[in-house]
């Protein structure tokens, strides 16, 4: 009773952190910039196929090559975002005495860290989803195309973000609050590139390369779940007709998510939750 | 002084009755716990803490009754603020226990009844005054009303600033608002860690009277502080810490108790010397003899000595009572620690 009150108080305290500080308008600013610039760039798409350069399945697999990377694109700010603000959550309020008092109110630290953690859940799936949805529907005014699963790809989005910021949080319960941030980030890089390269590795029938891509997304699945999330916007048909030419794109992903993959996902986030709240358990403040 | 707290806790003894005798010996335990005396707002035992290659605390018992009024004094790096931490379930020590109101500090729900004003600390910079209370008291799960609320930030000298954000307040302000988060949830035992540190003359008073009107009304204080002069005010009882270890405790009157007497004497003889070294340590510079009374039988002692004197033919000019205070009192354990130190070592 008091636990869940001391977990629905820290995660409104986050959201209201998170709607207080600049994060969030450096976010809604970086989101619009990119919605406004993926708007000319589809209509300057859709003008070239009214030329006739293009075939209607040309288009098509265009227009979800462009949807995915300015996805990847939100992606991205939302992975910088929610780094940015777990990162320096426990430990930056550690180094500044905010904990202090905090914590000495009669609170479990794990129901602290589960406030945290849902109130940054919440924000970051919340901005996904929001940003998401509005580049769908400019694709849909420029182009005319509208993704096959935008729900499943939405979601799954999200679920990349919640993978992220549970890291961070995990590093800030036992690094300081910057370099958590930034070692959040830069794993998270490091996966995709990772990905990237087990991409090319399946394409040119390299094993070796090829499972460079699988460990990665085993060891941190942002960018198997970000695969999951290109496989729902892409338009299926214009892959089967132009799939052999442009296998291992790092824009296109061939197959959907397995729900073997979707399950280690929610256990991994789980095992990590629980090694923050281990970590923060014993930390002297 | 350290009865075991154990000894009081509830749950252990009313699970003997239940399984004794059923209802009746339930009865029984119960009333043997309601019979206890209540157990103490803080107690701890052989508290020990290392920081790296440091040890910050080497061996710490204290307690603060129910009501009482203890300041924790001594040397900066003493280690009271790791103390402090450790007695709040804050920092893990690396061993001995510590309990709040009979129950382990590692339990949560023992700081229900406990205010902390931290050492060095900041609240959420995007929050506003009267917010930052609000937290507390939900966090807290005392439920507290708007009203009160405010009137405790009335009493820190914070009322018009309630509405604005924490992170333009002065470290003054801040430290004004640390006392407020304090005192919001109604608590039993209030821990203020150097609560005056960045406080202008009038915050200083305002925590004389805060601390003054906590003792009026039964909140037991635990008040770390270096203005030895307000501690000597408020305080029942004092802990001095030096290097980890409790160098001294006891009541003012047990650390004070030993009181002096500056005499002007002239035609001093052997005699009147011997009187005089009777009746304790002497210390002389030309012509004042400054004389440590024993604290029992304070009464006579000094009528007695100076009829004594000027029998044996001593012209008594001056003679004056001299009041040991806290702050000598407390330097006066430091050097002798580190005299002691600089023995072993030579
Ligand atoms: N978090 C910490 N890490 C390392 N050393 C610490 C830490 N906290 C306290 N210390 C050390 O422990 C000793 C006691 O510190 P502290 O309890 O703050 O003393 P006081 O409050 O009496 O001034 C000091 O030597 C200090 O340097
Ligand atoms: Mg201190």
């Amino acid at each position: 009773m008091s636990t869940a009150r001391t977990v629905l108080t820290i995660a409104g305290l986050t959201l209201r952190e998170a709607s207080r500080r600049k994060v969030l308008r450096a976010l809604a600013g970086l989101t619009v910039v990119l919605l406004v610039l993926s708007a000319w760039g589809f209509s300057r798409l859709s003008a070239e196929s009214e030329f006739g350069t293009l075939t209607s399945g040309e288009a098509r697999l265009v227009a979800s090559q462009l949807l995915n990377l300015v996805m990847f694109g939100l992606s991205l700010i939302a992975a910088l975002g929610t780094a940015f603000l777990a990162g320096p959550t426990l430990s930056g309020e550690i180094e500044s005495g905010i904990s202090l008092s905090l914590l000495a109110r009669p609170v479990r630290r794990w129901a602290v860290l589960a406030g945290k953690w849902l109130g940054l859940a919440a924000f970051g799936s919340g901005f996904v989803v929001l940003a998401g949805l509005a580049q769908c529907l400019v694709v849909q005014l420029t182009v005319g195309y509208w993704p096959p699963q935008p729900v499943v790809a939405l979601a799954l989005l999200a679920a990349q973000t919640v993978v992220l910021l549970t890291l961070g949080l995990l590093l800030s319960t036992v690094i300081s609050p910057m370099a958590s941030g930034v070692v959040a980030v830069g794993l998270f890089g490091a996966t995709w590139i990772a990905g990237v390269v087990g991409g090319i590795g399946e394409a040119l029938g390299n094993d070796g390369v090829a499972r460079v891509g699988a460990i990665s997304r085993v060891l941190l699945p942002t960018d198997g779940l970000w695969r999951g999330a290109m496989h729902a916007f892409q338009d299926p048909a214009a892959l089967l007709q132009f799939g052999q030419e442009m296998a291992g794109f790092p824009f296109l992903s061939e197959a959907p998510l397995t729900a073997a993959y979707l399950g280690w996902a929610a256990f991994w986030v789980l095992m990590i939750w629980g090694l923050a709240a281990v970590s923060f358990r014993r930390k002297d403040l | 002084m350290a009865a075991d707290p154990t000894a009081n806790a509830p749950a252990g003894a009313a699970s003997v009755g239940a399984s004794a005798a059923g209802d009746a010996g339930r009865q029984a335990a119960a009333q043997l716990v309601a019979d206890l005396p209540p157990a103490p707002a803080v107690w701890c035992s052989g508290l020990r803490k290392r920081y790296g290659k440091r040890q910050a605390v080497e061996e710490v018992s204290l307690q603060v009754g129910r009501g009482e009024v203890v300041g924790l004094l001594g040397p900066n790096g003493a280690g009271k603020t790791t103390v402090i931490k450790m007695l709040l379930g804050l920092v893990t020590p690396d061993a001995g226990e510590a309990m709040l109101f009979g129950s382990p500090s590692a339990d949560p729900a023992s700081r229900t009844k406990v205010g902390y004003l931290p050492e060095l600390f900041r609240y959420q910079p995007w929050l506003s005054a009267a917010e930052v209370l609000a937290l507390h008291v939900r966090l807290s799960g005392v439920s507290v009303p708007a009203a009160e609320q405010r009137e405790v930030l009335a009493l820190v000298g914070l009322a018009e600033r309630a509405g604005d954000r924490v992170g333009g307040f002065s470290k003054g302000m801040q430290q004004r608002l640390g006392l407020a988060v304090a005192l919001v949830a109604r608590p039993e035992f209030v821990v203020l860690d150097e609560p005056t540190s960045a406080l202008d003359p009038l915050g200083r008073a305002d925590v004389r009277d805060i601390v003054l009107s906590l003792r009026e009304r039964g909140v037991a204080v635990l008040l770390n502080s270096h203005l030895i002069g307000e501690v000597e005010r408020v305080c029942d009882r004092v802990v001095i810490l030096d290097r980890g270890r409790v160098a001294t405790s006891g009541t003012l009157a047990e650390l004070l108790g030993q009181r002096e007497l500056r005499l002007e004497l002239t035609g001093v003889t052997p005699a009147a010397q011997a009187r005089l070294a009777a009746t304790g340590l002497v210390e002389r510079e030309g012509d004042w003899f400054t004389v440590a009374l024993p604290a029992d039988d304070a009464e006579d002692a000094v009528p007695d000595l100076v009829g004594d004197l000027v029998a044996a033919g001593v012209r008594v000019h001056a003679v004056e009572p001299v009041r040991i205070s806290l702050e000598e009192r407390l330097l006066g354990i430091l050097r002798d620690a580190a005299d002691a130190r600089e023995g072993e070592r030579a």
